[in-house]
């Protein structure tokens, strides 16, 4: 420390180094901050989370259909389509259609018909996906985006 | 003529030339030389030119530590030869690893000597954590070495399951997904609180671990990335200094009347000191405080060089001997190629994860994320709640008190792991009850959250009890074996297809 009178507060020269170790601690920081900017991707690789289900009518009531090679269930209730997915949300296992509902084998999570949570230990029911209608008329279920449980879409 | 006589000279002094050029010194002889032939050396002068008599001893170490370094060694030889012929990408990363194991010359035995020598890297480090444990060699001055081998504990098992993802079969693919599900878990706690929209924690551990929002591609280069690249970069790191701290604190711990229960060094034994050392000094500096080594003499102290360096290459040897042996037998295993659409069923982690799964069936933050942590906060804070000084060196202390303690916490903690898991696995928990209970109350009152509870109240009694830090901490400690070790046999045999409970791997329904 640089000889000075001690009551007096921060000297001149202290104060300066104090502020370039700062200015050089900030910048690391923020350089280290910045380089974490990298591995968080802004554009997602993976293919389109949308697909194509079929027309309207090829939607069964009162019964699931699974759409081939994407993990989701749609039919069409007394309001309309709807799409619950298949992925537990525990810890993302597959889950099973059951005569009660759909049943998870990774650790037995039980939901219902309509997806609510029933037992085992997933935190909260199968996510709901949006149905939409392609410009062709056929039927689009967005696996990106979940909706409200409930939601139906009227054809 | 002179110089074309001189240059054939030199022709025909080639061999020595340049062996002289390379071994300066020559084989050492004296003490001075044999601690020149450690401290002057790149590779070995980390090590203490003289290490004491007790640290050799096997009934003490059990060389383990030099177990887990050896392990490392060979896991990084045998990894770096696995990767010129391994593919980090989807398509192809599964059939590589056939390749390696049906067609590459000695691909089978380098992938087995890898993968059973991640599994024996695993086993020493916590048998060597559990020696150091025992052997009350965290006090004081080796409180923050304690703490690297932790860093350590954490280094190996990310390691080791960076690495089990790489073969993109169904056990990597499905351990992928779970692995990215515990790291969004956050979301429980955010859920409840119904902060998710503004501040989502979870998602973005997930984003990060995957480079995506679904297991892919990305996700299979960056645990390539993190397994052959940045963790053994950083596990070298603190390894260097955990070596480095075991010189700095003086060696490795031994009792205070060690020089006294050793009693004289044999006779063919390297002598401490020759006759008439030549010595020089060169004054450095004038420094204040003490050394390691002030107040101890040289005696019961034997040179690194040849001892110590035989004790490695003794327990190297023994560590690549095993590894082999059982790679030669057994073969790594390898499940069919990943696929999204047909979970495994039961699919289940490696054993060292079983106990954590067996706990995340239950509450994927409070296995995968609130316990690990709790668990891995408590050893850190061992050697800063436990400062009692006495009963280093020795195992259990110098006391029969310790192993007594030790005994009583081993009952009580099975009797406690049994208990509670006979409940859940008899009458289910809180959701078979109670259909509409909120996650947050299961998250934080559930088998594991209530085992963890029973053990701290435990050892915070025996505290009390026995009026001894240490002696709590050998409670918690012994505790934590237990239960660690009889949830892992739990998930390990009886848990079968949808993770119920059956007495034996026979009784499983055919699928």
């Amino acid at each position: 420390m640089s000889v000075d009178d001690p009551g007096k507060g921060v000297g001149r020269r202290d104060l300066l180094s104090l502020a370039a170790w700062g200015a050089f601690c900030a910048s690391l920081a923020t350089a280290l901050v910045g380089a974490f900017r990298l591995p968080n991707p802004s554009v997602f690789p993976e293919p389109s989370l949308k697909v194509k289900v079929g027309p309207p009518g090829s939607i069964p009531e009162l019964e699931y259909r699974k759409v081939a090679g994407r993990n989701l269930f749609v039919s069409r209730g007394e309001e309309g389509v709807f799409a619950i997915s298949a992925v537990c949300t525990h810890l993302g296992c597959v889950v099973a259609p059951v005569p009660s509902g759909f049943h998870c084998p990774c650790h037995g999570s039980r939901f219902d018909a309509l997806g609510r949570i029933t037992g085992g230990p997933a935190p909260r029911g199968l996510d709901w996906l949006k149905v939409a209608k392609a410009p062709d008329g056929e039927l689009v279920v967005d696996e990106g985006e979940t909706v409200p449980p409930g939601t139906y879409l009227k054809i | 003529m002179g110089s074309w006589s001189e240059y054939i000279a030199n022709v025909r002094a080639l061999p020595r030339t340049v062996w002289e050029s390379l071994v300066r010194h020559g084989a050492p002889v004296t003490d001075r030389s044999r601690a020149e032939a450690v401290f002057q050396n790149l590779f070995l002068h980390i090590h203490n030119t003289r290490v004491h008599r007790w640290s050799l001893r096997g009934s003490y170490t059990m060389g383990l530590g030099l177990i887990c370094a050896a392990s490392f060694v060979v896991l990084t030889v045998t990894g770096v030869l696995l990767m010129f012929y391994y593919k980090p990408s989807m398509a192809l990363a599964y059939q590589s690893i056939k390749d390696i194991h049906y067609v590459v010359p000695t691909g089978r035995f380098i992938r087995n000597i890898h993968r059973w020598g991640a599994h024996l890297m695993v086993i020493a480090v916590i048998l060597h954590m559990a020696r150091v444990f025992f052997t009350a060699s965290y006090k004081k001055p080796r409180e923050m070495n304690w703490v690297f081998g932790i860093v350590l504990l954490i280094l190996t098992l990310a390691l080791s399951f960076s690495g089990y993802l790489l073969p993109w079969d169904q056990l990597a693919y499905w351990a992928v997904t779970i692995g990215a599900n515990i790291a969004q878990s956050p979301r429980e706690i955010t859920d409840a609180a119904g902060i998710t929209r503004y501040i989502d924690i979870g998602g973005f551990q997930k984003t990060l671990l995957l480079g995506s929002r679904s297991v892919g591609e990305d996700a299979l280069i960056r645990f390539y990335v993190l397994h052959v690249v940045f963790l053994p970069l950083v596990m070298g790191v603190f390894m260097g200094l955990h070596f480095w701290r075991i010189r700095k604190d003086g060696g490795l711990s031994r009792p205070a009347d060690a020089d006294r229960r050793l009693g004289p060094a044999a006779e063919d034994v390297t002598p401490v000191f020759t006759q008439a050392p030549r010595k020089s000094y060169g004054l450095m500096a004038v420094v204040r405080g003490t050394s390691s080594n002030v107040g101890r003499g040289p005696e019961n102290t034997l040179p690194s060089w040849p001892h110590l360096m035989t004790a490695e290459a003794a327990v190297f040897m023994f560590t690549l001997a095993v590894t082999v042996a059982i790679s030669f037998f057994l073969d790594a295993p390898l499940k069919e190629m990943a696929n999204p659409l047909v979970p495994e069923n039961p699919a289940k982690a490696p054993w060292y994860f079983l106990g954590l799964q067996e706990i995340v069936s239950f509450s994927a933050f409070a296995g995968g994320v609130l316990l690990p942590v709790v668990t891995l906060i408590g050893l850190v804070l061992i050697p800063y709640l436990d400062r009692e000084p006495e009963g280093v060196g020795d195992w259990f202390g110098a006391a029969s008190r310790g192993r007594k303690v030790a005994l009583r916490s081993a009952v009580f903690g099975l009797a406690a792991v049994i208990a509670v898991e006979a409940f859940a696995i008899r009458f289910g928990w809180l959701r078979s009850w109670y259909p509409g209970i909120p996650q947050i109350v299961i998250t934080f009152f559930n088998p594991g959250t209530v085992l963890t509870f029973l053990y701290m109240a435990y050892s915070l009694w025996v505290i009390r009890r026995e009026n001894s830090t240490r002696l709590g901490a050998i409670a918690i400690f012994t505790c934590f074996l237990a239960g660690f070790i009889v949830l892992t046999l739990v998930g390990t045999w009886f848990r079968g297809p949808n993770w119920e409970f059956f007495w034996s791997p026979s009784r499983w329904p055919v699928h």
